[in-house]
């Protein structure tokens, strides 16, 4: 029944991939398309007091220059604003009016014949503006921050606990803005189909979440907007919400009554969200052997004026750790800066590194080794709400990823291990995540010369969905994957929601695996209309679709080809949708998880580090195509890795300006920066889970990467570097 | 990007009229730099005079036994160049550490020694700066300022020059030949980059209506101990935090000349006579590389995110000079530090 | 709200673009005589005027390499490349590298490998790696890493695109 789930298939969009066919949201054409540009704003806060355009106007080839004047009409209330996924507050309404809420806030919209005249035009643009004071540095804000949640509920008296305890470990860490810096530019195409129809091409993760937003902004009929977006140049999250983008297109589109496009600057994206910079607080108490003591995470993070925005920083531990006593709190301050969003792993990627690293800090002042004490406070019961995993391996990833690894051989002595003129550190850290599954339908037609299209709303954004649909299908069908065609990206298509927190595979699978069964029903039900069917007496679940025929489990002599089912019932094609039903009773901890094991080398004369070796054993359930679920492993590494060494967004507070808004110095790794890195999946079977076992595999790659980075570093050179990125300057510091 | 007039001369002599009758153009070869820069509104030439056809594009050995590079040769062929590979490995392990191999077969000699700075206001329009403005002040001095300079800073600029192939021309003693309405001259390689001063918004002291037309490496290559170390914030595609090229000739145990140049460090390539001075006839040893460096760095001034780079550019001059007289130059490709 | 600014607005006092300039290139093979603005980029040719869009903007000032094509044999980044200047070059783009509708060796192997997720960068590296493998500098995985590092990955395919790039090697018969 498996010929594709659980193989390393290669992609099906491959081919279109390497050959350039792929075409992305700047890629589509219409007859008389115009370009747009933008005019961001050089202020962080006050109003537009004047926006002369009349320079931009007399450029040869310019068509219009847009603004908050002179813009068509768009809703007034904050509702029509909220997206599926929007954060708690008022929505930032681009082009609304002259109040400036953040730098690089986009002012005006300058059309044009072709995008060279729109970009020189757009410089003509002269705005003046009346500032006011603003603040865009968290730790200015610290003591301002407001407690937004209780993440989890405080067990205990983690004060008292961590009093009395043997041993403590109490730090601040701190990770500055991220960017997700996706390598296509944030692109929108708008056709202007006629008689206000609009098709809008747009680099999103959610294209019925851009649809409805567009619809509610613009006040339009559903059927005349349908979104599109069959591929995507990355996202890691930034194309959860609709960016500003897409309502700017739009509303050129509709001034204009003809198709526009606007692609973003890659400065004009810093415009859009980020990983917010976030302060965390850990308090680690623990006697020499058995569970923690006392747990306490403080989490403030910056979000903007208008929104706040949060994830769950803090109560990670409650995954991960027997622990009686535990606090947790998580603030926000509020700055003159865009809203924050989810980027890769939101709140884990960031709580869990400095949790990782306290924990380790924790296992030096314990003298014990860091892999042991994760086994002594290992806890096999969720702690928050005290009940058992769907399934948690990670003991097998600990094992199995230190012996990989050869964590063995460590030295624990800080500065102990050498290579020449290289100091060697060892570090390892946990990662965890959620395994989430959302509604989702599926819809498949399959015809009767043993072809299905199988398709829902959701999208690739590189993550393999195009490939496992295919797979699934083809098992749960019967059919070769080549007779399974794909479509999604289009919200025209059946309900789905956005592409994130790593829920999709495990929603679009089991939704297929219930559409296919209602096409297997429908084709017993015929079988038993057929003379002298052998399927005669079987039951829905006796049955399943394999090489093309509708076959007997238990005998696979009893089996009829699909076509001849087809014919008999004079059935051209079968066409089922379904959803598959997400039930959570919440009386299982649904996570996934991960070890990871890193050498870094570290100049001891310079500095340099490099991270030559990394393991990162995960445990996440049934994987559906080893070679892509290998593949976002692997890319969380890297992102861990930028994390860890390089990633870092510098603004002037004087200006309120993010200074290095490009990718020559917003480091990212390249090439030169990844060495040997080895990661696998270890056995997980959940049969609790959802029906397939499936936890998806999207952001558990990157959790813990630069905790166990920074711990390799210390483990190196004795140097403790809380704040990232661990650059050369921060290993000189005193 | 500003609307512009393009003209492709077919000489030399037709680019430098063409140059002396707009003082708003500019030349473009590789387009590398300058293209980044117009494209950010930062240049705004009335005129791209074309130079990429001139015939400046043939290494050749001179009398004396050096060697002339045409002004147009591009980095990745200068870098590949047998004479260059053989001769002159420093600066083939220079203009290797620096930028992208795309941007290297695209990216010019001459281009090279034009590279402006990646100061972030000087990209900024929206941000002060007296080297994109000159007297609307200087943001980097008490702003973000962990990439600029330590070293022949003013009250006016800070602004680093992010070149690595220059600063394996300045230790090799290149000089740079330049044509001009009056006719050729020539410059020692010291002289053509210039300190900010009063005027940053000047770089260098190539005059307005002049044209490079060649660099010319002396004989002497120091192809058996040379280095070029470039520390960066990633391993490869970033510019210098710090780069020191270091050439030395060798009298068995001893120095008998020494070479030595930092980048990343100033607004020219950073090099001190004194310090080389002082190295001649010492033993090759930490405590010789020591002293050097602290002739280096004596003046050395840091601001308040860049004051480490003092302390780095000591340990990376002590470094360098080791691998260039153990006879290990650090590789490029390779990135742990020999 | 049809707009007629275009129709109303006096011709004396407008601002003039550049005038096209008369450029003949070979773009995959075929020679294309074309009317090219001086500040347009051989970038923005391919992709807005050829419709070549497999040629990637990421950043469009040469620090992604997403635009990475071949011009006269040689990876450049068509951003920082105006068109005008390349009058009378060949261009090789993602879209020219099958041949007889057979996938380039590297473009197979890219595939094999799993050597990227979004598909973003991907003709860029591909078509960097075609220059890399013609310039015949690199031949070790270190050597590889440091020539490749000027195409930035976000999805972090970076040791996939290395072994695919091994593989191309052996099978174009280069050592690796």
């Amino acid at each position: 029944m498996a010929a594709y789930i659980g193989t390393p298939t290669s992609r099906i969009d491959g081919h279109a991939k390497v050959t350039g066919a792929a075409k992305y949201a700047a890629e589509f054409n219409a007859p008389g398309l115009a370009h747009a540009s933008l005019v961001t704003s050089t202020i962080t806060k006050g109003r537009i007091a004047k926006i002369d355009a009349s320079e931009a106007m007399r450029v040869a080839g310019v068509i219009d220059v847009i603004t908050h004047k002179n813009r068509p009409t768009m809703a007034s209330r904050d509702k029509a604003y909220k997206d599926d996924v929007a954060a708690e507050g008022s929505p930032y309404r681009p082009l609304y009016d002259d109040e400036i809420k953040f730098n690089g806030q986009p002012v005006a919209v300058v059309v044009a014949a072709d995008a060279d005249i729109a970009r020189f035009a757009a410089s003509l643009v002269r705005v003046e503006y009346i500032e006011d004071p603003f603040v865009t540095d968290l730790l200015e804000q610290r003591d301002t921050a407001h407690e937004v949640e209780r993440p989890s509920r405080p067990r205990g008296d983690a004060e008292a606990a961590f009093a009395a305890a043997e041993v403590r470990h109490e730090a601040d860490y701190f990770i500055p803005t991220e960017y997700h810096n996706p390598m296509e530019l944030f692109a929108t195409t708008v056709t202007w189909e006629g008689d206000g129809k609009l098709t809008v091409y747009d680099k999103t993760q959610g294209v019925q979440n851009v649809q409805r937003y567009l619809v509610s902004v613009f006040g339009m009929k559903p059927d005349d907007l349908k979104v599109v977006s069959p591929y995507v140049g990355g996202a890691f999250g930034s194309g959860l919400r609709p960016q500003f983008q897409v309502a700017l297109a739009v509303i050129a589109a509709r001034a204009l009554e003809r198709s526009v496009r606007l692609v973003l600057t890659r400065p004009q994206m810093y415009g859009l969200s980020y990983r917010p910079a976030t302060i965390e607080h850990l308090a680690l108490g623990a006697k020499a052997l058995g569970p923690l003591e006392a747990v306490m995470h403080e989490a403030i993070a910056q979000t903007s004026e208008y929104e706040d925005f949060n994830r769950n920083d803090v109560a990670w531990a409650d995954q991960l750790y027997k622990c009686g006593n535990t606090r947790y709190s998580h603030k926000l301050a509020k700055l003159d800066v865009s809203t924050p969003s989810d980027m890769r792993a939101p709140g884990a990627a960031s709580g869990v590194y400095a949790l990782e690293c306290a924990m380790d800090e924790l296992a030096v002042a314990l003298k014990m080794d860091p892999l042991q004490l994760r086994f002594v406070t290992y806890s096999d019961r969720e702690q928050n709400a005290d009940r058992p995993y769907s399934s948690k391996k990670l003991r097998e990833c600990y094992r199995q990823g230190a012996a990989a690894f050869g964590w063995e051989k460590r030295n624990p002595e800080p500065r102990s291990m050498r290579d020449g003129s290289e100091l060697v550190g060892w570090g390892m850290a946990t990662g965890v995540w959620e395994a989430l599954q959302m509604p989702l339908t599926v819809r498949i037609v399959m015809t009767a010369n043993g072809h299905a299209e199988v398709s829902s709303a959701t999208s690739d954004i590189g993550t393999g969905t195009y490939t496992i649909m295919a797979q699934v299908a083809a098992d749960m069908l019967g059919l070769p994957i080549d007779n399974v065609s794909i479509k999604l990206g289009d919200s025209t298509l059946s309900e789905s929601p956005v592409e994130g927190g790593s829920w999709l595979a495990a929603s679009v699978a089991n939704s297929i695996a219930t559409t296919a069964e209602a096409i297997r029903k429908t084709l017993l039900g015929v079988t038993k209309t057929m003379p002298d069917s052998p399927l005669a007496d079987a039951k829905p679940k006796d049955v399943m679709l394999a090489d093309g025929k509708i076959v007997s489990k238990k005998d696979a002599s009893r089996a009829i080809p699909i076509a001849d089912v087809m014919r008999a019932g004079k059935l051209d094609r079968i066409d089922q949708k379904a959803a598959a039903p997400v039930k959570d009773d919440g009386k299982y901890a649904r996570n996934t998880h991960s070890a990871v094991f890193v050498e870094v080398r570290v100049d001891e004369q310079i500095g340099v580090i490099r991270v030559t070796r990394v393991v990162s054993a995960a445990a996440a359930g049934r994987i559906l195509n080893t070679k892509t679920a290998h593949s976002q492993l692997l890319g969380g590494v890297v992102w861990g890795i930028g994390m860890a060494l390089h990633e870092e967004t510098l603004t002037d507070h004087r200006f309120g300006r993010i200074m290095n808004a490009n990718l020559g110095e917003y480091h990212m790794p390249v090439n030169a920066d990844i060495y040997d890195i080895n990661c696998f999946f270890v056995d997980e079977p959940d049969a609790t889970i959802n029906p397939m076992g499936i936890k998806g595999v999207g952001e558990i790659g990157i959790v813990g990467v630069a905790a166990a980075i920074a711990n390799a570093v210390y483990h190196a050179t004795g140097k403790r570097v809380r704040d990232l990125p661990i650059t050369i300057d921060k290993l000189r510091r005193d | 990007m500003i609307n512009f007039q393009y003209a492709r001369p077919n000489e030399v002599a037709d680019a430098v009229r063409q140059i002396a009758a707009d003082p708003r153009a500019r030349f473009i070869a590789g387009g590398t730099n300058l293209l980044d820069l117009m494209k950010s509104d930062v240049e705004q030439p009335s005129r791209l005079i074309d130079i990429s056809r001139l015939p400046l594009k043939s290494v050749e050995e001179t009398p004396d036994g050096g060697l002339r590079i045409g002004a147009l040769v591009p980095n990745t062929d200068l870098a590949y160049h047998p004479l260059v590979e053989s001769r002159y490995p420093l600066l083939a392990s220079a203009i290797m550490a620096g930028a992208s191999q795309q941007l290297r077969n695209m990216a010019s000699t001459g281009g090279n020694l034009m590279q402006r700075t990646r100061c972030y206001y000087f990209y900024d329009i929206a941000t002060p700066c007296n080297k994109r403005e000159p007297g609307s002040g200087c943001s980097a001095i008490e702003g973000l300022n962990r990439m600029h300079a330590i070293l022949g800073t003013s009250e006016s600029c800070i602004a680093v020059y992010p070149s690595d192939m220059s600063i394996a021309l300045a230790a090799l003693e290149a000089t740079v030949r330049v044509m001009g309405p009056g006719g050729e001259r020539t410059m020692a390689f010291a002289d053509f980059h210039r300190l900010p001063g009063d005027t940053p918004e000047r770089d260098n002291n190539l005059e307005p209506n002049e044209i490079i037309t060649a660099i010319e490496l002396p004989p002497q290559g120091f192809a058996k101990n040379h280095s070029y170390l470039k520390i960066r914030d990633r391993l490869s595609y970033a510019f210098a935090l710090v780069s020191v090229a270091a050439a030395l000739e060798m009298d068995g145990e001893a120095v008998k000349e020494a070479r030595l140049a930092l980048g990343g460090v100033a607004h020219k390539p950073w090099r001190v006579e004194a310090a080389e001075a002082a190295l001649a006839g010492q033993p090759a040893n930490e405590a010789s590389f020591a002293k050097a460096a602290d002739i280096v760095l004596s003046g050395a001034k840091g601001f308040e995110h860049n004051a480490f780079k003092i302390d780095l550019a000591r340990r990376a001059i002590i470094r360098t000079l080791t691998q260039a007289a153990n006879g290990t130059p650090q590789s490029q490709s390779s990135k742990k530090i020999r | 709200m049809v707009r007629t600014i275009e129709a109303t607005r006096p011709i004396s006092e407008s601002i003039p673009t550049p005038p096209k300039i008369k450029v003949s290139l070979k773009i995959n093979g075929d020679l294309k005589q074309l009317q090219i603005a001086p500040w347009t980029s051989l970038l923005d040719l391919l992709r807005d005027t050829l419709d070549l869009t497999g040629t990637k903007k990421g950043c469009d000032h040469g620090q992604c390499g997403a635009c990475t094509v071949l011009v006269d044999g040689r990876r450049v980044n068509s951003c920082l490349t105006l068109a005008v200047m390349k009058d009378g070059s060949e261009v090789t783009t993602i879209e020219g590298l099958m041949a007889d509708g057979k996938l380039h060796a590297l473009q197979q192997a890219f595939i094999d490998h799993d050597a990227f997720q979004c598909g973003y960068c991907t003709p860029g590296q591909i078509c960097s790696a075609a220059g890399l493998l013609a310039e015949g500098k690199a031949h070790t995985a270190e050597e590889i890493r440091e020539l490749m590092s000027g195409n930035i990955c976000r999805c972090g395919a970076y040791p996939n695109i290395v072994a695919a790039i091994q593989q191309a090697m052996s099978a174009m018969g280069g050592n690796s």
